[in-house]
């Protein structure tokens, strides 16, 4: 007996369903609705700012929001299996982290790609912020190395519990970064907290965040059901090897 | 529009990534829930211990 071919469920359609239209709206705003930054320099009158290589944070904060909200999910979900020790905790752990690191790379790319036409450069190893972001997705690049070498789920679920739980202490380190060591980075201070945006470009932000939070939720939902069918089947090839060897023992 | 490669790129490499991954995602459930039984295959109707 075999289960429905898919793993969608009719709530996560709707997620899926309300991620895309999302999606498309946040597009439209982000790329024909809102201003591209354009300011006027006081004295000489002179144009400056990120003109519509802006429209790129429209998509770089989100991922930064949703990468944060992923890797603190995977750390709870791992202290929780620390403390339960049951597989569904350790299967959210894992959904998540692997989720969160797709999210990092994603903060990474896009990062760069902005930071060529506003900063002039691609990367900058000298920045702080840049290089703890860089360093959090190498932890959980090797979080997830550390639990696919291991054969046995089973096995890999503590040592990664234990490495999630450490890689999670990097997030307060970038996002004070730009305050404890401020003139190591290329980076602005808070964008958000301080109100700095209004209107139109705050409104689209905060659309960004939200779709991203929809697009996470159902990536870390079906990653979360496609491990427990992993487990499923792995519990199921054990059982299996059991039974073929008593049947062997018994005919011998 | 001024920076439209760059916004291209960003928006449409980030696009892909996420797509590409969902498919895989919907394809090795595919695969997998032909392979266990209904009873295993979601945690919410599978045995109490491992249900969290």
């Amino acid at each position: 007996m075999t289960s429905s071919i898919t793993t969608a469920s009719k709530g996560s359609k709707i997620l899926g369903l309300t991620s895309l239209v999302g999606f498309v709206v946040l597009v439209l705003l982000a790329f024909f609705v809102t201003d591209p930054d354009i300011r006027f320099h006081p004295e000489t009158g002179e144009e400056f700012g990120q003109f519509d290589a802006v429209r790129l944070l429209y998509l770089h904060v989100p991922l930064i929001a949703v990468t944060y909200l992923a890797f603190v999910v995977c750390a709870i979900a791992s202290a929780g299996y620390l403390v339960k020790r049951t597989f569904w905790w350790d299967s959210m752990a894992h959904a998540a982290g692997e989720v969160g690191t797709l999210t990092c790379a994603l903060v990474l790319i896009t990062g760069s790609i902005w930071g060529r036409p506003v900063w002039n450069t691609w990367w900058e190893w000298g920045d702080v912020r840049v290089m703890s972001t860089l360093i959090l997705f190498l932890l959980f690049l090797g979080y997830l190395a550390l639990r696919g070498a291991f054969v046995s789920p089973q096995r890999a679920a503590r040592p990664a519990a234990i490495v999630a739980l450490i890689a999670v202490l990097d997030i307060p380190l970038i996002n004070r970064s730009v305050e404890w060591w401020e003139n190591r980075t290329l980076h602005q201070k808070s964008t958000l907290s301080e109100l700095k945006i209004e209107d139109l470009t705050l409104f689209t932000l905060m659309l960004g965040i939200l779709v991203a939070l929809l697009v996470m939720s159902w990536l870390i939902l079906h990653r979360f059901r496609v491990a427990w069918l992993e487990h499923a089947e792995f519990e199921q090839g054990i059982k299996t090897a059991i039974e073929e060897r008593r049947q062997i023992d018994n005919e011998d | 529009m001024t920076h439209l490669g760059y916004l291209l790129a960003g928006w449409g490499l980030s696009s892909f990534i996420v797509l590409l991954y969902a498919f895989r995602l919907i394809k090795r459930g595919a695969q997998l829930s032909k392979r266990v039984p209904s009873e295993h295959a979601r945690w919410i109707s599978s045995p109490k211990q491992n249900s969290g």
